[in-house]
């Protein structure tokens, strides 16, 4: 199917997120401005104003009540997905560079800036989903980040543990509880920063992308690498679908580089590799600028891209992407 | 523990270095004190004369040697011996020591009379070779190594499936790699920095040539040892004799080689010099040539023209027995091996000369019986004496052909391969010197008396023309009139060009068979095999497109039309495909693949490379960052008879199927490994899944299964607002 265009941001895109349904998308960019579109047409539902500066990150909670975003303005806010109203503000020392709700909405994590005396710090705030209720100010938790910054992070399956990525290419497990440290990974090459972790639907394993060209598939519970995928380009964000076994990442030459190159030469597509077999099957060309995000719908239906061309690509599968199988696939399926 | 200081062991004190052997370094780094003597020469050879006639040689010597500098006064000292006579040597006094390097370069061998030739050295060396016990009384004939086994040079050749050997210069690694067609090439050795700036095969493929700053280095055998060291401080290019005997050296910088810049095998006579040729077999230095200044013409607002430089510049005859290097506008010096002497000891002057080439493979001229290389030649027009093309015959130096040309403004010389026609390609201005059209005049060696064929048809400039290797057809590329400084390249178009078919076999006159119009092709790539030919877009931004043509298609017989029968070709377009960025195209040796590469010597986008068949077909990709050159190992001809060739050809249908077999065999056991992997990958994936799924759900978390999460389609109510009616009233 042809893809929608979501073109309503006017910078470039910095996160993308559908809702546990999938019928939304939210998206964030460097203009200030949160949008929410429906996913199947691409149709605007709405945008969130407030915030000050850019925007880095976006999401929304399992019952699509709350939406939370983070940017360059130091602050975190909460919206009311249906109304568009804020209902709460938290005020940092630096920007905020992720932020992301637990399995069962009731916590959110959030990664601040590293600059001028501030630690990279990642830090926990309660939720009440009710969006007609005080949320407290209190953090419940801070992790400080004091050798290498963190760059992503997000809950594990429960809220067990807090797994993180950090501009040094290492993976860190953390307790979510007491925020006590558990393990670490050097996953990706050193000083190669890790851009990228998106959940397994389970939440048992993750992928994460590195600007070191690869992503790599790892288990949460002792950060194991199962899986390597090599590409030829810095990735910027890496996603596991559901139904299918695959993996989409996306990426392309940084974009200080971009206007010395040609749209052929900065590899702006999205790939498809076997989540599996490591072997690339596809691409999806369109950008004109690096893929800075990449999001699949919770059913496995489709996916969107976010782009430093300030586009939202929204595409649906169609019916030979689910036909599409291996033969020892095809085998394993006979004998089930 | 750690030993303290008084407890170290103290052998190391006792170390005792007069026991130690200096005497090599001794020599080496001797510093050689200004003994005054500098300024001496000793002049030997000389006749024996006695002493009343001393002053009369001293004379005549004195003539000499003034030549090359001023002798002091009462510089020259000719001692007697007892019966009065002279000792048949000098000593000889310059005022400063550089005058006494000069001697000994220039006046060395010298002949003074027929009986008597000057030997020149200088007294210090004298004295330094010849001191007492450096040279023994007694011959002692010189050791000889005991036979060494080398390594088979050529073991490559040998592989059961007659796979291709290629070279991959990427980033700072040179490999060498066997070509595995759609799979990724295996590694025969892979090694850091093997170069400092290009690799190159020798003709035969014998050898790689890596390129150092120090000079050249040859490797080759299945260990991919050292086989030769070529030291030439600064060298910039090499080019290999067709046999692979020889190798040209050349620096833009001439050498400089004395006593304080000791080259390894080089002498002083290099010194200043900036080609070398070589003996590949010994590694010494054959002879040595400095550059030849062309006079630098000037442009119409007198700028110099920067001329390009020829390469090669010395050219080698097909047997590599001459080799030959032109003085531009005088003169061609052919020289004699293996004893690098001037042929019949003067340069054959052929006044104007522009360019010259040897024919690639021995002439056999219709009649001719005797041993001759030919090379083709031509000359501008030269005030009223037309312009020329001609051919001469080696070592008779008889000129064969020659043929006058008028309003030329540029030649190229083009041999076919077996040297059976060379193509003149001229281009000409009209007599106003507006426009340009070719000619090409081709010179039917192996007929008698070589008739010349003129091709006349062509309007537009051609800019590209290439032979087909072992064959008689050609194809060519031409361009309208460039538009001043357009920013847009002007569209060329390709032509082929093949002989009628005549009674009796033999080619007849050349007709042009296609033109294909609004091209931007600029590179024309035979197969070396003939046959197929690649006409591809290389080095453009606009542009890369690849076509792959073959000039024999066999068309099922009813198609077959008469226009057809007259010609010895076939034409039919292939394939074609773009490869984003290419700067070179090379067919593999045997003219069963083709590689385009983009080279980071040219550009830095997407470098990497792109293998084809010869049909065009597409089996393989690759990008590298960094990637520089890709070049087939070449292959040494044949050595099967032509009936055991023709033999072959016969039976290429039983041949193919058996290599079929093969490869789908090959393909078989390797798609079962693949397929064997992926299940084994799978299995370890879902066994993997299952595990954590256990654990998860024993550690009393709620998770979801994948399957669950699935199913269930989302219903999607859109409303749809439909403009049923639109009128527009115009009230008032």
């Amino acid at each position: 199917m042809r893809p929608i265009l979501l073109s309503g941001h006017e910078r470039a895109l910095t996160q993308v997120k559908y809702n546990a349904d999938g019928d939304i998308i939210f998206s964030v960019s460097k203009d200030h401005v949160v949008c929410a579109w429906f996913s199947h047409n691409g149709e605007r539902l709405g945008t969130y104003h407030g915030h000050v500066g850019a925007l880095w990150t976006v999401d929304v909670d399992p019952t699509s009540t709350l939406l939370a975003t983070g940017g360059a303005d130091n602050t975190i806010r909460l919206w009311e997905v249906r109304t568009g109203k804020q209902l709460k503000s938290w005020e940092f020392g630096t920007a905020i560079k992720r932020v992301e709700f637990s399995p069962d909405g009731r916590q959110l994590l959030g990664i601040t800036e590293k600059r001028q005396g501030h630690l990279s710090t990642i830090f926990v705030y309660e939720i009440n989903p009710d969006p007609s209720a005080e949320q407290t100010d209190e953090q419940s938790l801070r992790i400080v980040c004091d050798e290498a910054k963190a760059t992503v992070a997000g809950f594990s399956y429960g809220a067990k543990y807090i797994i993180s990525g950090h501009e040094d290419g290492t993976v860190c497990q953390w307790d979510a509880k007491s925020g006590e440290f558990l393990d670490s990974v050097q996953a990706h090459e050193a000083d190669m920063q890790v851009t990228d972790l998106q959940w397994a639907p389970d939440r048992t394993y993750f992928i994460t992308a590195s600007k070191d060209k690869t992503a790599k598939l790892m288990s949460t519970n002792d950060l194991e690498i199962l899986k390597t995928y090599t590409t030829d380009t810095p990735l910027n964000s890496a996603a596991i679908t559901p139904v299918k076994d695959f993996v989409i990442l996306g990426g392309g030459q940084a974009a200080m580089d971009v206007t010395t190159t040609s749209a052929r030469q900065g590899k702006f597509e999205a790939r498809f590799y076997h989540k599996i077999f490591m072997e690339e099957i596809g691409r999806v060309r369109g950008h004109f600028g690096p893929l800075n995000y990449v999001a699949v719908h919770p059913k496995g239906t489709g996916y969107c891209s976010g782009g430093e061309d300030g586009y939202v690509r929204v595409h649906h599968f169609d019916k030979p992407y689910f036909d599409f199988m291996y033969e020892v696939e095809r085998e394993q399926q006979a004998n089930l | 523990m750690a030993p303290s200081y008084e407890n170290l062991p103290i052998e190391d004190d006792e170390f005792d270095e007069t026991e130690v052997d200096f005497s090599d370094l001794q020599e080496q780094y001797e510093v050689r004190l200004e003994e005054g003597l500098d300024a001496f020469v000793v002049v030997d050879g000389l006749p024996v004369v006695p002493e009343d006639n001393r002053a009369k040689l001293v004379k005549f010597l004195l003539r000499k040697l003034n030549s090359v500098g001023r002798v002091k006064d009462d510089g020259v000292h000719m001692p007697l011996n007892e019966e009065g006579k002279t000792e048949g040597y000098a000593f000889v006094e310059y005022s400063a020591p550089s005058e006494a390097v000069q001697a000994c370069k220039q006046l060395n061998g010298t002949p003074l009379d027929k009986k008597h030739t000057m030997a020149v050295n200088k007294l210090t060396d004298i004295d330094r070779y010849g001191r007492e016990g450096r040279i023994e009384e007694e011959y002692h004939p010189p050791q000889i190594e005991p036979f060494q086994q080398k390594e088979h040079l050529r073991s490559w050749l040998g592989d059961v499936d007659a796979r291709d050997q290629m070279v991959l210069y990427r980033g700072d690694k040179v490999g060498v790699f066997w070509n595995e067609k759609e799979d990724a090439p295996d590694v025969v050795v892979d090694r850091e920095n093997w170069t400092e700036s290009f690799v190159q095969w020798s003709p035969q493929g014998t050898y790689l040539t890596s390129i150092h700053a120090q000079g050249v280095q040859l490797w080759g055998g299945k260990a991919w040892s050292r086989q030769k060291r070529f030291s030439h401080p600064g060298v910039n290019l090499v080019d290999f004799s067709p046999n692979e005997n020889y190798i040209t050296t050349w620096s833009h910088r001439p050498l400089q080689v004395d006593e304080n810049h000791p080259v390894p095998s080089l002498s002083l006579e290099e010194d200043g010099k900036n080609y070398i040729i070589w003996d590949v077999a010994t590694g010494k230095p054959l002879r040595s040539f400095a550059t030849i200044d062309v006079p630098t013409t000037t442009d119409e607002e007198g700028q110099p023209i920067k001329k390009k430089m020829q390469w090669p510049t010395f050219k080698w005859s097909a047997d590599e027995k001459y080799v030959a290097r032109m003085t531009q506008g005088q003169s061609i010096s052919v020289y004699e091996l293996p004893r690098m002497n001037l042929l019949d000891k003067t340069s054959i002057k052929i006044e104007g000369v522009m360019d010259f080439e040897w024919a690639p493979a021995t002439p056999r001229r219709d009649g001719i019986k005797t041993y001759e290389q030919l090379f083709c030649y031509w000359t501008p027009e030269l005030g009223s004496n037309p312009a020329k093309v001609g051919l001469m015959s080696i070592p008779s130096r008889e000129i064969v052909r020659t043929r006058n040309l008028f309003n030329v403004s540029d030649a190229k010389l083009h041999w076919q391969s077996d040297a059976a026609y060379v193509c003149v390609k001229v281009d000409r201005h009209s007599k106003s010197k507006k426009s340009m059209a070719t000619n090409l005049e081709i010179f039917r060696v192996r007929e008698k008396g070589v008739p010349v064929e003129v091709v006349d048809s062509i309007k537009d400039k051609v800019i590209n023309f290439a032979w087909e290797p072992k064959g008689n057809r050609f194809v060519l590329i031409t361009t309208d009139e460039n538009p001043a400084q357009s920013a847009v390249p002007p569209k060329t178009s390709v032509s082929f060009f093949a002989p009628e078919k005549i009674k009796g076999g033999i080619p007849g006159n050349f007709k042009h068979i296609k033109t294909v119009e609004k091209k931007n092709s600029n590179a024309i790539h035979w197969s070396p095999k003939g046959r197929f030919v690649v006409v591809a877009t290389i080095l453009s931004q606009q542009s890369f497109d690849l076509d792959f043509w073959d000039l024999s298609f066999e068309k099922p017989k009813d198609e077959k039309d008469d226009k057809e029968k007259e010609l010895m070709a076939n034409l039919q377009l292939m394939n074609t495909v773009e490869h984003y960025g290419v700067t070179n195209i090379e067919w593999d040796p045997t003219g069963r693949y083709v590689a385009s590469y983009a080279s980071a010597f040219r550009h830095r986008m997407e470098n990497g490379y792109h293998l084809y068949d010869f049909k065009g077909q597409l089996l393989r990709e690759e990008h590298i960052d960094g990637f520089k050159q890709f070049i087939w190992r070449p292959r040494p001809p044949t050595l099967l008879s032509k009936e055991e060739q023709a033999e072959i050809r016969k039976n290429l249908r039983n041949y193919s199927k058996l290599f079929d077999e093969q490869d789908l065999a090959k393909k078989n056991t390797a798609n079962r490994q693949v397929v064997e992997h992926r299940r084994r990958l799978l299995q370890e994936w879902l066994s993997w899944r299952e595990y954590i799924v256990q654990l998860v759900k024993s550690e009393g978390w709620d998770i979801e299964g994948r399957k669950e999460d699935v199913g269930g389609g989302e219903v999607i109510e859109e409303v749809v607002e439909e403009i049923v009616e639109e009128s527009e009233e115009v009230i008032g």
